[in-house]
């Protein structure tokens, strides 16, 4: 365990000293919120209709823009390699980063998320699940994007090849993530959506963790 | 199943098959598309345009097979380290990417008289643009390192990744589709006859036999491309070693 | 998890034979064998492409071998986490965070490997190559001998008997080189075992050297000399 809270320790550390990474990170969570209103029109009614969604969506694209640096730091100054060797299994030490990752990018992104929903008029009863959602999502979201992010290191174009192979595998998220906030709105009372966000969450740790490791594993090849 | 990770042994297979496969596929088209085009009965509900269908659906399972295939050989070499297991996914990847284009021009061709518009958010058509953007990703990733075999580990982890994901997406996204009221008309929910099904099976087995015949030449071109390479890597060797001997 | 040794390590002798490895399709080394006594130390020599990288990261267990395998006590490795728990790894990359001080990097490794911050040896460390009076500063300041000073530290901040050395004496002025040397002898006089990739070893006391070269295959050789002809 104890490679894994060092490692978990010190990318806090990192990020706490880098605090502006995190910061834009959220910063284009809301820019890009804010950006729809100005594309579809200021009426209320119509903003609250697509708020969710646009939550969702923007949240997707702030969290994969932050998992392009997740293992390309370590990799290019040459910690990765040591990591591959701390003698302890490469599946936790993906863990450990990926804890990081997602309380750095993941947590505060749900924090934004209602500052923006404001904006949105998204209608009262809808805060609670959204955030819910967002709590059982990015986790997802982190995982998978690990997979993608260790897939991409070593490529000519590392960011963009990310988008294409991440953003496909995060659709189940986006729909579940939606309908969790849209169920309520509609009165349809229903924690169906956010259980399958659940259930997705932990085939995500079990399954991603692995995939990383192997994709890891041959990057330091 | 030893033998043919050697790739001479393969390809000697591979070459032994590439003529039947390319007869059988000739004949079954000229049989196939006469009866499909013509003499097999319209719908009594969507006339004509059900005879796309005779391309649709075989594209279809083409786009699958294709990526379980490729799935099941990136499985072989990355836990017995079969390099012709790779090289048959690779090369299969854009004939997949094509089929799943093909099925996907097809479903909206046949959307156009059925539901008035190009597009429409059906679950199938859905799922199968989603097939297409993931074929799109494993194309990408295996060209994008300087070094090919790293691209060749990459793209067979994503291709893995990728058939875990698959059934999820479809299951997400035909839950999404029945919330949001889906498209009466289905291309293929329309009950098929016994009429359908002659030129149905030739039509797919013309699309087999034409993707096992150029998966052998695509797997000639790779190989030979993969001499040219190495022959370049051991000149730079060698003019390395002979200019330390000076 | 109680893999890690804290404290001494037990002197264990490093072995490879028959060790093919190829590479973007060419086969680098065939047929390379080797062995280190504890206490012993082994220069790899050879020209440029002759391997010396490839075969430390092998030795590391990064780079799997085509043919061969690498013992320790002549018993195959079969867990490839425990042999790195084993070995300490300088590459030519640094792995340094530019936003930690120098104690905090090395604090880091520290707590990777040991699972516990040891004030006492982490000063012993940072002494060791005269790091002491930079401390306290972050590591982005520091000059790239300095920087290398500073993963070379990362040698001793935690016990393992195996100090695999990429081109250790790069950028290194001549009282660093001394350090290095200290360092290694003072390892190797615990049982430690040393392999450097270098082309001047100065640092190494009586080390046997194992020249790459050799083990290039020649079967490249003829093929291209055939083209050169044809090419003429």
């Amino acid at each position: 365990m104890s490679v894994f809270s060092a490692l978990l320790a010190r990318d806090l550390k990192l990020a706490l000293r880098q605090s502006a990474d995190s910061m834009t990170v959220v910063a284009f969570f809301a820019i890009a919120t804010v950006l729809f209103p100005f594309g579809i029109g200021p009426e209320a009614n119509v903003l609250a209709r697509i708020a969710g969604g646009v939550l969702w969506v923007t949240a997707l694209l702030a969290a994969l823009l932050s998992l392009d640096r997740l293992f390309t730091v370590d990799y290019e100054d040459g910690t990765l390699d040591q990591l591959v060797l701390s003698g302890a299994p490469l599946p936790m030490v993906v863990l450990a980063k990926v804890t990081a990752h997602w309380l750095t990018t993941g947590v505060p992104l749900i924090i934004m998320s209602p500052v923006l929903a404001l904006t949105l008029h998204l209608p009262a009863q809808g805060y609670a699940p959204m955030m819910l959602a967002l709590l059982l999502g990015t986790p997802t979201v982190s995982l998978v994007g690990a997979v993608g992010a260790a897939l991409v290191l070593g490529t000519r174009r590392g960011g963009v090849l990310l988008s294409l192979l991440v953003l496909p595998l995060y659709i189940p998220v986006l729909i579940f993530g939606t309908a969790s906030v849209e169920a309520v709105i509609t009165g349809v009372e229903t924690n169906g959506p956010l259980l399958i966000l659940a259930g997705f969450a932990v085939l995500a740790l079990t399954l991603c963790p692995w995939a990383t490791a192997a994709a890891l594993r041959q990057a330091v090849e | 199943m030893h033998k043919f990770a050697n790739p001479t042994q393969f390809m000697r297979i591979a070459n032994a098959i590439y003529p039947w496969a390319a007869g059988l596929s000739m004949i079954l088209f000229l049989i196939g598309v006469p009866i499909a085009l013509v003499s097999s009965p319209a719908d009594y509900q969507q006339g004509e345009t059900v005879r796309i269908l005779y391309l649709h659906v075989p594209a279809a399972v083409m786009m699958q097979m294709i990526y379980y295939g490729m799935a099941a050989g990136s499985a072989a070499y990355l836990i017995w380290r079969h390099p012709m297991a790779n090289l048959v996914a690779k090369a299969s990847a854009p004939m997949g990417a094509i089929f799943t284009a093909l099925c996907l021009i097809c479903g909206m061709l046949w959307g156009q008289p059925m539901w008035g518009t190009f597009w429409v958010w059906d679950a199938r058509l859905t799922s199968t643009l989603i097939q297409f953007f993931i074929y799109l990703g494993y194309i990408a990733l295996a060209d994008a390192f300087e070094d090919p075999e790293r691209g060749d580990r990459a793209a067979a982890i994503l291709a893995l990744v990728g058939v875990v994901n698959v059934p999820i997406i479809k299951f997400s996204v035909n839950w999404w589709n029945t919330l949001h009221q889906p498209a009466s008309l289905s291309l293929t929910k329309s009950s098929m006859t016994g009429d359908m099904l002659l030129p149905l099976f030739l039509m797919m087995g013309a699309f087999g036999t034409f993707y096992i015949a150029v998966l052998v030449l695509r797997l000639r071109a790779e190989l030979l491309s993969a001499k040219i390479r190495n022959a370049r890597l051991s000149q730079v060797a060698v003019s390395e070693a002979t200019a330390a001997a000076e | 998890m109680v893999r890690r040794m804290d404290g001494d390590f037990t002197p264990r002798s490093f072995s490879g034979s028959g060790l093919a490895c190829r590479r973007g399709g060419r086969l680098v080394f065939t047929g390379l064998a080797f062995g280190v006594a504890p206490g012993g130390a082994l220069v790899l020599r050879g020209p440029n492409g002759s391997g010396k990288t490839t075969l430390l990261r092998l030795m590391a267990g990064l780079t799997p071998s085509t043919a061969g395998a690498l013992a320790w006590d002549n018993v195959p490795i079969d867990d490839p986490e425990a042999h790195a728990a084993h070995l300490r790894f300088i590459t030519h990359l640094d792995a340094i965070k530019p936003a930690f001080t120098v104690t905090e990097n090395l604090g880091f490794w520290m707590s990777l490997w040991r699972g516990r911050v040891d004030d006492a040896n982490l000063a012993r460390a940072v002494a060791a190559f005269d790091l002491t009076r930079l401390a306290a500063f972050p590591a982005r300041l520091l000059s790239a001998g300095q920087r290398h000073r500073l993963a070379l530290a990362r040698l001793l901040v935690a016990p393992a008997p195996l100090w695999l050395l990429d081109e250790p004496g790069n950028a290194l002025d001549a009282p660093s080189r001394e350090s290095l040397a200290r360092a290694i002898a003072a390892h190797r006089a615990q049982g430690g075992m040393v392999i450097v990739a270098s082309h001047e070893a100065t640092f190494v006391d009586g080390g046997e050297t194992l020249d790459l070269g050799v083990f290039t295959p020649k079967t490249a050789v003829h093929w291209s000399e055939e083209s050169e002809e044809a090419q003429i």
